[in-house]
C-alpha cells in the first residue's frame, strides 16, 4: 500500500539489506522484516527505552528513528550485545544480580548499559541512576538493576 | 569411598532459571510469536462516554482490501457476558457505558490495514447523560447505568443496595461499636481519597487465538489464571472446556492485572472463528491505558478509637468504590480491606461497610495488594493520629496493639506465625526511628525550607494462599529420567516473579539433585495439572508445598530401591548430589541416575513418575465475612524517610527500610527483588502515579503524563526478613509478593506529617497537592 524503499545496514557486524515502507520505525523493521524480537515496544513514544537499540555508537529509542534513516548505518541489538565482551558481562551480571524479573525491559537496559559503560567505565552508582533514567522498569524496582551495572563498571574489562 | 557432604540452596542467592534467556532477547513474549497465516486485530472502542447506538455500518472497512473480517454484536448474537460481574457483553450492540467499550473489530493481513478499516466503519451515537461521579450516582433520580440488574452481592443494608445503581455491597461487624465508642478516651475521623492508577506492566496486554480442524481453541495468552479461564472462556464461547487449550508464553508483568477476561479475549477467538485463521491481537501502550483495568480507586471515611492507657477501642470504616462501569475484581476488595481494619491491629469493635456504584468511569481490577493499600492508607495514618492525641510515640502504641503469633482474631483469622512486633521493633531500630521522628517534629516550625520526617506503617497479607474458589490448590507432575534429570510439571504460573526457581529449589532440596538437573514446565494447561492461578501471594506457598509432595513421593520411592538393593532400610539412605548415599556418612552407594536405570531396565521394568495436589488447610469465609482464609499470614513495618521542599511541594524519599515477617527465606536473591520492586510500585502510588479521569475520560494515556518511578528517584532501602518458620509453609516460607507495596503510602503520609505537621488524606502526594496543603495549613 504505502511507498517502499530497499536500504542497506549492518546489524550485528552482518551486511542487511531489508525493503521497509517510508513510514515504518527501526523498530517494526527490527522485529517484523528482520525478525529480531529482543527488541520490545512499550511505548512506540520514547519514553520507555524498552527499544533500545545502538546506532552508529549511539543508544537510540529504536521507536523514533525512522527505519529508512538505517540506511549505511552500523547498528547493534540486544542479540548482537553478547559479541561485545562488555555486552556478554553485562547480560551475565544481569541475571547473577537478579536484575531480571519479568525481563521486557531487560534488552533496552542492558543496550543503554553497554553503550554508556562504552563512553564512562567505571561509572558511580549515581551516574549509573541517571544512566538509565529514561528506560522504565515496573518490576525491579531498579536496585538490581543497577548492582548489575555497577557490577560491571567496577570489574577489569 | 566418595563421601558427599549435603547441600542446600535454601536462602541462597540463586539466579533466576529464565533470566539467560530474558537478558540475551531471545525469550519470545506473546508480542514476539507469529503462527503460520496469521491475522491481525483491531478493536473500534466507544467514542462516548454514554451512548446508545443508533447504527453501525461496517460495509467501507469489509470492502477494504486485506480485511478478512468485521464483527459487531450483530455478527455473534450468541455471546455471553463476561467478567466478575458478567455484566458486559465481549461487543456492545445497542448502548456503550465507557470511553473503553468494544463496537466493532477487525482482522486483516496487516495491523495498518485493520487500523485503516476502523476509521471506515461508521457509528451513529445518541449521546445519554453521562455519570462520572460516584457520590452523584446515589441521587436520587440519577441515570441508571444497568437497567433491571441487582446487585451482586448481599441487601443487607436495603437503603443502598436499593439504587438501581449498586453494583455490590459488603458489610462485616464485630463486637459492639457503641460499647466501643463509650469506652474510648480519644477518636479520630477522617475521609481518605485513593485515586486511580494502573498497573503497567511493561507488555502490553495481547493473545494469539486459533482454532484446529475439529474445533479445538488454542490460546496463546497471558492470562494469570489459566484454568480458571478455560472455564469461563468456554462458558463465554458456549463450547465444551476441553476443546480449550491455554498456552502462557512468558509475561511481560501482571501485578494481577490478568486475572479477569477482557472483552478483547473473546474478541480475539471471535475473529478466529470467523476467518478459521489464527488471530494475533496485541494493544497499543495507549490502547492499554484506556482499556486496561486500574486499582480500585476509593472514598474512604474511618473513625477510630482507644483508651488513654493506648487501647485500641473501636473502628468504623464506611467506602464508596466507583465501580466504573462493569464489574471486574476491583469491586471485591472489600474483602481484603475489612481484613485490615479488623485484624492488623488487635480491635474489640468494628463495623464496615462498603458500596460500590456503577458509573461510566474506567472499571478496576485486581493489582497487586488488592485493596489492602487503600485500607492500611487510612489504619496507619489513624494510629499515628491516635498516638499523637494520646502522647504516646507511634511504635509503642503500635507495639501496645500488635497481634500476636496464636491469636485468633475475632474476624476468624488464625495467626500460626506471627512476626509483626519484631517487625516494628527492626525497622524501628534499623532506621532510629524514635529519634528522627523525635527531632522532626520538634523541627517542624523551625526556620529552614527542607524539612526533614520519618513515617511508619505496617501491614497484615494472605501469606498461605485464600481461598476464594472451591479449591486453593495446586497440582504437581514430576518424573525423573534414566539420566536423573527431573521434569517438574506444576499449575503454578510464572510472571516474572521467580516461581519457577523457587520451586525447582524446593525439589533440589528434597532429591539431592543440582538446579540444573531441573526442568521446569508451567505453561500449557493441556500438559500442565490444574492450579487457581497466580494471585494473593500464593504461589510460592501452595506450588510450592505441591512440589514438594510431589518430590516426597519420588524420594521414597527412589529410597525404597535403594534399600531393596542395597540390602539396608530406607532409613539408612538418602539423596545427595546425584548420588544414593548413606545417610550417617554421606558415604555414596550408587548414581541416582545407576538407581533409575536399574529400576527401568529389570524385569519389573518400571519409571520414577509422581504427582500430588496439595490443598491447603484454610477455610471460606462465611457469609458474614468471617473464617480463616489464608493457611498462613505474612506481616511487615516498613519506616519511610522524607524530605519534603516547603517552597515546591516536592516530596523526595530519602530511605525506606522494611522489615518483612516472610516465614523463611528460600531464594535470597529473588524475594529482595519482590521487595525492592514492591516498594518503589508503592513510591509510585504515593507520589508519582496518577491516572486522571475526568468525567469519563483518561487524560493522560501515555508514559509522557503518567509518570512512573525512574531510576534516579528511587530511595535508598534497608530491607530485613524476619523468619517465623511458618509450621505450614513449603520449608517454613510464607507469601510476600504483595507485601512491600502495601505500606509505602501509608507511611510516607505519616513522614510528611512527621516533617510538617500537615496530614494529607489525598493520594497522591504530587507537588502541586503538597503546596496547597502546607500553604492552607499555614493560614
Ligand atoms: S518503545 Fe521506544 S521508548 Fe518505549
Ligand atoms: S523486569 Fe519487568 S519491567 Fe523490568
Amino acid at each position: 500500500m504505502s511507498l517502499t524503499r530497499e536500504i542497506g545496514f549492518v546489524l550485528n557486524g552482518v551486511r542487511t539489506r531489508a525493503t521497509v515502507p517510508v513510514a515504518m520505525s527501526a523498530l517494526d523493521m527490527l522485529r517484523e522484516v528482520v525478525g529480531l524480537t529482543g527488541t520490545k515496544y512499550a511505548c512506540g513514544e520514547g519514553e520507555c527505552g524498552a527499544c533500545t537499540i545502538v546506532v552508529d555508537g549511539r543508544s537510540l529509542c529504536s521507536c523514533l528513528l525512522f527505519a529508512v534513516d538505517c540506511d549505511g548505518r552500523e547498528l547493534t541489538t540486544i542479540e548482537g550485545a553478547e559479541r561485545d565482551p562488555l555486552g556478554a558481562r553485562l547480560e551475565q551480571a544481569f541475571v547473577d544480580c537478579g536484575a531480571v524479573q519479568c525481563g521486557f525491559c531487560t534488552p533496552g537496559m542492558v543496550m543503554q548499559a553497554q553503550h554508556w559503560l562504552q563512553a564512562h567505565p567505571g561509572a558511580s552508582r549515581d551516574a549509573i541512576l541517571r544512566a538509565i533514567e529514561g528506560n522504565l522498569c515496573r518490576c525491579t524496582g531498579y536496585v538490581k538493576i543497577v548492582d548489575a551495572i555497577e557490577r560491571v563498571a567496577r570489574e577489569a574489562p | 569411598m566418595t563421601v558427599i557432604a549435603k547441600e542446600s540452596l535454601i536462602g541462597k542467592r540463586v539466579a533466576k532459571l529464565d533470566a539467560p534467556e530474558k537478558a540475551s532477547g531471545r525469550t519470545r513474549y506473546v508480542h514476539d510469536l507469529d503462527l503460520p497465516g496469521q491475522l491481525h486485530a483491531r478493536i473500534l472502542r466507544s467514542s462516548r462516554v454514554h451512548a446508545r447506538i443508533v447504527s453501525i455500518d461496517t460495509s467501507r472497512a469489509r470492502a477494504l482490501p486485506g480485511v478478512h473480517a468485521v464483527l459487531t454484536a450483530a455478527d455473534v448474537p450468541w455471546q455471553r457476558p463476561l467478567g466478575v460481574g458478567r455484566d458486559q457483553l465481549p461487543l456492545k450492540g445497542d448502548r456503550v457505558r465507557s470511553l473503553r467499550d468494544e463496537i466493532a473489530a477487525v482482522a486483516a493481513e496487516t495491523v495498518e490495514i485493520a487500523e485503516a478499516a476502523l476509521r471506515l466503519v461508521d457509528v451513529v451515537y445518541e449521546d445519554l447523560p453521562p455519570l462520572t461521579d460516584v457520590r452523584a450516582a446515589l441521587a436520587p433520580g440519577a441515570p441508571v447505568i444497568h437497567e433491571g440488574r441487582p446487585p451482586t452481592k448481599g441487601a443487607e443494608r436495603p437503603d443502598a443496595a436499593s439504587h438501581p445503581n449498586v453494583a455490590m455491597t459488603f458489610d462485616y461487624a464485630q463486637g459492639d461499636v457503641a460499647a466501643g465508642e463509650a469506652a474510648s478516651d480519644v477518636v479520630v475521623d477522617g475521609w481518605f481519597r485513593l485515586h486511580y492508577v494502573t498497573h503497567c506492566c511493561m507488555g502490553v496486554s495481547g493473545m494469539i487465538a486459533q482454532f484446529d480442524a475439529t474445533g479445538n481453541l488454542t490460546l496463546h495468552s497471558n492470562t494469570q489464571v489459566p484454568f480458571l479461564h478455560k472455564r469461563e472462556f468456554a462458558e463465554i464461547l458456549g463450547i465444551d472446556p476441553g476443546r480449550i487449550r491455554i498456552i502462557q508464553p512468558p509475561i511481560g508483568g501482571g501485578f494481577g492485572s490478568k486475572l479477569d477476561i477482557y472483552p478483547f479475549e473473546p474478541i480475539c477467538v471471535f475473529l478466529a472463528k470467523a476467518t478459521g485463521r489464527p488471530v494475533k491481537l496485541v494493544f497499543t501502550r495507549e490502547e492499554e491505558f484506556l482499556a486496561s483495568p486500574t486499582r480500585q480507586p476509593v472514598l474512604l471515611r474511618l473513625t477510630s478509637g482507644a483508651r488513654r492507657d493506648g487501647t485500641l477501642t473501636f473502628r468504623v470504616c464506611e467506602t464508596l468504590h466507583d465501580n466504573g462501569a462493569y464489574t471486574s475484581w476491583g469491586a471485591t476488595t472489600p474483602f481484603v480491606m475489612m481484613q485490615t481494619i479488623s485484624s492488623l491491629y488487635r480491635v474489640p469493635h468494628v463495623r464496615y461497610h462498603t458500596t460500590a456504584a456503577y458509573t461510566n468511569n474506567p472499571y478496576a481490577g485486581s493489582f497487586r495488594g488488592y485493596g489492602n493499600l487503600q485500607a492500611t492508607f487510612a489504619v496507619e495514618q489513624q494510629m499515628d493520629e491516635l498516638a499523637e492525641k494520646l502522647g504516646i510515640d507511634p511504635l509503642a502504641f503500635r507495639l501496645r496493639n500488635a497481634q500476636d503469633p496464636g491469636e485468633v482474631t475475632p474476624q476468624g483469622m488464625h495467626f500460626r506465625t506471627c512476626g509483626l512486633k519484631e517487625c516494628l521493633a527492626t525497622a524501628a531500630g534499623a532506621s532510629g526511628f524514635l529519634a528522627k521522628h523525635a527531632a522532626a517534629r520538634a523541627a517542624q516550625r523551625a526556620p529552614g525550607r527542607v524539612k526533614r520526617g520519618v513515617g511508619m506503617a505496617s501491614m497484615l497479607h494472605v501469606g498461605g494462599g485464600a481461598k476464594i474458589y472451591p479449591s486453593d490448590g495446586c497440582g504437581t507432575i514430576l518424573k525423573i529420567d534414566d539420566f536423573a534429570h527431573v521434569t517438574l510439571i506444576t499449575g503454578a504460573s510464572e510472571i516474572g516473579q521467580g516461581s519457577e526457581t523457587v520451586l525447582a529449589q524446593l525439589v533440589c532440596e528434597e532429591l539431592g539433585v543440582p538446579l540444573d538437573a531441573i526442568t521446569v514446565v508451567n505453561n500449557d494447561t493441556d500438559i500442565t495439572p490444574w492450579d487457581v492461578g497466580v494471585h494473593a501471594s500464593r504461589t510460592t506457598f501452595i506450588g510450592g508445598n505441591s512440589a514438594i509432595g510431589a518430590a516426597r513421593k519420588a524420594k521414597a520411592k527412589i529410597l525404597a530401591a535403594a534399600a531393596r538393593s542395597a540390602g539396608c532400610a530406607e532409613a539408612e539412605l538418602d539423596l545427595r548430589g546425584g548420588h544414593i548415599v548413606r545417610a550417617a556418612s554421606g558415604e555414596a552407594v550408587t548414581t541416582l541416575a545407576k538407581l533409575l536405570r536399574s529400576l527401568h531396565f529389570s524385569d519389573r521394568a518400571e519409571l520414577v513418575m509422581t504427582t500430588h495436589y496439595y490443598e491447603p488447610p484454610s477455610r471460606h469465609q462465611d457469609a458474614a465475612y468471617k473464617g480463616d482464609v489464608s493457611a498462613a499470614y505474612a506481616w511487615a513495618t516498613q519506616v519511610v524517610e522524607v524530605e519534603v521542599d516547603t517552597d515546591t511541594g516536592v516530596v523526595r524519599l530519602v530511605k525506606v527500610t522494611g522489615a518483612h515477617d516472610v516465614g523463611r527465606v528460600l531464594n535470597r536473591l529473588g524475594i529482595e527483588g519482590q521487595i525492592e520492586g514492591g516498594i518503589v510500585m508503592g513510591q509510585g502510588y504515593a507520589l508519582t502515579e496518577d491516572l486522571v479521569v475526568d468525567h469519563g475520560v483518561v487524560r493522560n494515556p501515555a508514559f509522557r503524563d503518567y509518570k512512573l518511578v525512574t531510576a534516579p528517584e528511587i530511595p535508598a532501602m534497608d530491607v530485613h526478613f524476619i523468619e517465623t518458620m511458618d509450621g505450614e509453609g513449603p520449608q517454613g516460607a510464607k507469601g510476600v509478593g504483595e507485601a512491600p507495596a502495601i505500606c509505602m503510602a501509608a507511611a510516607t503520609a505519616n513522614a510528611i506529617a512527621n516533617a510538617t505537621g500537615v496530614r494529607l488524606r489525598e493520594l497522591p502526594f504530587t507537588p502541586e497537592k503538597v503546596y496547597r496543603a502546607l500553604r492552607s495549613a499555614a493560614g
